[in-house]
């Protein structure tokens, strides 16, 4: 869409999955309902302000008997009954089209750890690792995993599905399932610290053949530098601090603190969708991360610009 | 000049001079009266509710647009999590149980005074400090930073290491003290202390919310005091309670905290419920509709509430067969709420209301409580509250029920009690305009929230990006903050000068139906001359046993002028029993008061060995505390 710079849009009430489409009408429904309460019950308040000198009910009058059975009526029957129908449609339908999909009922796993403050994206049975940008064939069931890196965060992806948060000690997982193909925009949401807000990530639903060969290429290690300045860049890369955070598959850099670059220029964001992957902001970024997204766990690396631009030219390589 | 005394008008003057306190600050340091223990606790919570309320704005001014600058991100999770706490622990629950359930109480029921005066004394001083406490930890720049719900690991030493995780685990710890023992005051005075003839189905529907908000506390508190204790062992000995990968688990704090954490939604709002049940008769002109129904549901909800804990835990992967019962659990809580709701509706629909302040408080109250109740229930359907959970639109459904159906209820309270405790009327205009403000402001401020958690905004974010449709709402709430705290300022200064300038009334402005207003504006120390006969739930309105109270006060039955007096009954029947002696003033309570907050300090320094001293200076307190002291005969 138009905001392509940071994936898509992130509205639940424009949903691209079955799932997110039954909540979708599970909650224009429920507005329904709670809008005629809503109205019935402050009708009620202004008809007893356009009779305040009058006693009793209208019409009927003063019938206490009468009036202590609409308390029941109202506050009793009538919210048994909605209450009986909401908990059928809710908690025994559509819950299951919602809720994590049964072992083997998916034709894929990835696996997603939840770190402060990106994702860390793997895809079962192959080499291929990424962050915050999750490529999934359209139209196909996807199993997520979900874990925590470290605090609990939230995975969650509403046009897609509702959320299943990342906890420690055990492995959530949630079904993705996109019908059209198209960038969908999550975020993390469940409060997890400093940079909570600087926590998103986009799902790329496309069709399988684009999948495949997207896969395919993260699969492989990183390409090797092309030209002097990326290969300069490749050597900072390795002798200054980067090597020891971030993993470059098919190098030196083996770090697990940071997240893997071996594709980075694949990517269309930076820093879990806080800025774009230009080679502009990229150089921005290495030359002091802590302006743009303070707190996160990247050093001002005290390189010069010239270094700097090596390394851009490096990492933008990445294809 | 002194014209020749009655009989009743000597008892008078006899008990002034026995229940006289003592003047000065020393006479407030050392109350036991619990009408003063009560406007202490006033002053108190509002001005936490200042401090809370600036805390939102500035929240809010950081949100009025995209990449907003106001705030540090550490500075706005620090005002976050402060917010939630000092507007909860510091300010709904001490204003309401403290502040309208001291003062009110003994008055509702035809007491002189709570059951335990010196540990009503005592359970102020330990709010205060507990107040103090963790907002030292704010002016030393180590605010608690984690939520108010303060998840681990997030709050684990490995993530918090700094000692702002430790002011909120110490200070909530240091808090419930005061709750607890400010519950069990609560409960031994409703139930033991009614004035004779007040057996238990004409008490008050008030005094049936704070028995159950007592009960509520008592049983909902120990859960959240052993996960704090539990936290602060994993962080300071290193223990494994939530740590997996020894054998903890991360999940047990939040079991543990909702546990308590969810009955605290009622806690917070029952005692509004009793507010609305006083304030809707009296400008309605007739009884609550459905009385004893209205009872059962107060208490049921209190009870109810304990079942529904794991609702605010339905993305974490409970199995679906768990998150079915816990979905069912909190619809059922529906319905004594909806008992209320309509029971106040009809009330209002079958009496003849007058609008004036107090009822357009407990009207607003009705609006919000309405559209918060019904955003719970939406909540209640699992895989919607998946899909919203932790984003603005549970920030707008708990804005609507804690401060539409908790606060509005409180102000609407201050302006109907107002005559009673000062002797002078409020300005009915401006008190008129505050609440369309307020209401104005409030609606500007939460309703918003409802679209912009649906159209994907997380809660707790210190900042959101320009382009996801999300900045239009985030400058309307803001603009309906401020407007919000304009109505707020216009309620406490109409109050303050009323207190100057206010007309002078009489014992019984507006015609209420409960026992406070049977004594004098403001009402003496001993409450009563004589205790107050009682033959229904509203014994104001029975003219002829106000009458008769006249007489007893010249034959002297029922004066009890023979010391710090005050009847004892039975709990149900309300039968006269005993006759209770009540100490005078005392300066045991504040030093307990103060022996804690320091024991609590050290602690936090880790000094247990100074901490432990103190903690036996505060038993040596109380063994003062329990010396006897001379009755005047």
């Amino acid at each position: 869409m138009l905001l392509a710079g940071c994936g898509g849009g992130q509205d639940s009430l424009q949903p691209h999955s079955t799932q997110s489409n039954q909540i979708r009408w599970l909650w224009w429904g429920m507005l329904i309902v709670a809008g005629i309460v809503f109205f019935g019950a402050v009708g009620m308040l202004a008809l007893a302000w356009l009779r305040k000198g009058d006693k009793g009910l209208p019409a009927l009058g003063p019938r206490e008997g009468l009036t202590n059975g609409l308390v029941v009526v109202f506050g009793i029957v009538v919210p048994v009954v909605v209450l009986v129908a909401l908990f059928i449609v809710a908690n025994l339908v559509v819950i299951k089209t919602t809720q994590a999909p049964a072992k083997g009922s998916t034709q894929m796993s990835i696996d997603v750890t939840g770190k402060q403050w990106f994702w860390v994206v793997s895809y079962d049975g192959t080499p291929a690792v990424t962050a915050n940008e999750i490529h999934i064939p359209v139209r196909t069931r996807v199993r997520i995993n979900v874990r925590s890196g470290d605090v609990i965060h939230s995975f969650w992806v509403p046009e897609l599905n509702r959320k299943i948060d990342t906890i420690n000690g055990q492995t959530n997982s949630e079904l993705l399932y996109a019908s059209r193909p198209g960038r969908y925009r999550g975020q993390c949401a469940e409060f997890c610290g400093l940079q909570h807000a600087h926590m998103g990530m986009v799902v790329v639903a496309e069709p399988m053949a684009r999948f495949r060969a997207w896969l395919a290429n993260m699969a492989k290690p990183a390409p090797a530098p092309a030209g002097g300045a990326a290969a300069q860049g490749q050597r900072l890369f390795m002798a200054n601090q980067c090597a020891s955070c971030h993993q470059i598959r098919g190098t030196q850099a083996q770090g697990q603190i940071g997240p893997d670059l071996t594709h980075l220029a694949s990517r269309s964001t930076l820093a879990a969708l806080t800025i774009a992957n230009t080679p502009r902001e990229l150089a921005a970024w290495i030359a002091n991360p802590q302006a743009i997204k303070p707190g996160n766990k990247m050093p001002d690396l005290g390189l010069s610009r010239s270094q700097i631009a090596a390394i851009v030219s490096y990492l933008e390589g990445l294809k | 000049m002194a014209a020749i005394a009655t009989p009743g008008q000597r008892r008078v003057d006899r008990l002034e001079r026995i229940w006289e306190e003592r003047p000065g600050v020393l006479g407030w340091l050392m109350t036991t009266d619990h009408k003063r223990i009560g406007l202490l606790y006033l002053f108190t919570s509002l001005a936490f509710f200042a401090a809370g309320g600036v805390e939102a704005l500035l929240m809010r001014t950081q949100l009025i647009g995209p990449n907003g600058t106001t705030l540090s991100p550490h500075a706005y999770n620090e005002m976050l999590t402060m917010h939630g706490v000092t507007m909860i622990f510091l300010f709904v629950i001490p204003i309401s149980t403290g502040a309208f359930g001291n003062y009110l109480i003994p008055l509702m029921i035809g007491a002189r005074d709570m059951a335990f005066p010196r540990a009503n004394a005592l359970s102020f001083w330990l709010f205060l400090g507990s107040g103090l406490f963790m907002y030292t930890g704010l002016a030393l720049g180590q605010a608690p930073d984690a939520g108010w719900f303060d998840y681990v690991p997030l709050a684990s030493r490995a993530y918090s290491p700094d000692k702002g995780i430790d002011f909120y685990t110490l200070g909530l710890i240091f808090n419930g003290i005061s709750s607890t023992v400010a519950s069990a005051n609560f409960i031994v005075t409703i139930f033991k202390l009614r004035a004779p003839g007040m057996s238990i189905n004409r008490m008050p529907l008030f005094c049936f919310a704070f028995l159950a908000v007592s009960f509520a506390l008592i049983f909902a508190l120990p859960f959240l005091t052993c996960d704090l204790v539990l936290l602060e062992l994993d962080r300071r000995l290193g223990m494994h309670f939530f740590d997996p990968s020894h054998g903890g688990n991360v999940l047990l704090w939040q079991h543990l905290f909702w546990i308590f954490g969810h009955p605290e939604v009622y806690i917070i709002i029952l005692p509004a419920f009793g507010i609305a049940t006083s304030i809707i008769p009296t400008f309605t002109r007739r009884r609550m509709v459905a009385f004893p129904l209205v009872a059962l549901a107060e208490i049921l909800v209190a009870f109810i509430g304990f079942g529904v804990w794991a609702h605010h835990m339905f993305a974490v992967g409970l199995s679906t067969t768990t998150a079915i019962y816990f979905a069912a659990a909190s619809m059922i809580v529906v319905i004594p709420s909806g008992i209320q709701l309509f029971a106040w509706i009809m009330t209002i629909l079958t009496g003849t209301p007058i609008f004036k302040t107090p009822l357009l408080w407990i009207i607003g109250f009705i609006v919000m409580f309405l559209i918060g109740g019904l955003s719970g229930v939406t909540l209640a359907a699992i895989p919607f509250d998946q899909q919203v959970t932790d984003t603005y639109y549970v920030v707008a459904h708990f804005h609507y029920v804690i401060f539409g159906a908790a606060v509005f209820p409180i102000l609407g309270g201050l302006f109907y009690w107002f005559p009673k405790v000062t002797g002078r009327m409020y300005h009915e205009k401006w008190g008129q305009t505050s609440f369309w403000t307020t209401f104005l402001g409030s609606t500007l401020t939460f309703f918003p929230m409802h679209i912009l958690g649906l159209i994907g905004m997380p809660r707790r974010d210190y900042t959101y990006p320009a382009h996801m449709g999300w900045t239009g709402y985030n400058f309307l709430e803001t603009i309906g903050s401020y407007i919000l705290a304009a109505g707020l300022v216009m309620v406490v200064a109409n109050l303050l000068v009323s207190l100057v300038r206010g007309r002078v009334v009489d014992n019984d402005p507006f015609g209420g139906g409960t026992l406070e207003w049977a004594t004098t504006s403001p009402p003496p120390e001993y409450n009563f001359a004589v205790i107050p006969k009682v033959t229904s739930p509203y014994p104001m309105w029975d003219l002829d046993d106000r009458e008769e109270d006249g007489r007893k006060l010249e034959q002297g039955v029922l004066v009890l002028e023979q010391g710090h007096e005050t009847p004892g009954s039975t709990v149900l029947d309300g039968d006269w029993d005993e006759i209770l002696q009540m100490p005078s003033d005392s300066p045991y309570p504040i030093l307990l008061g103060i022996a804690t907050a320091a024991m609590f300090a050290m602690l936090l320094l880790a000094h247990y060995v100074v901490a432990g001293i103190f903690l036996a200076i505060g038993a040596l307190v109380l063994v003062g505390w329990h010396g006897t002291e001379p009755q005047e005969s």
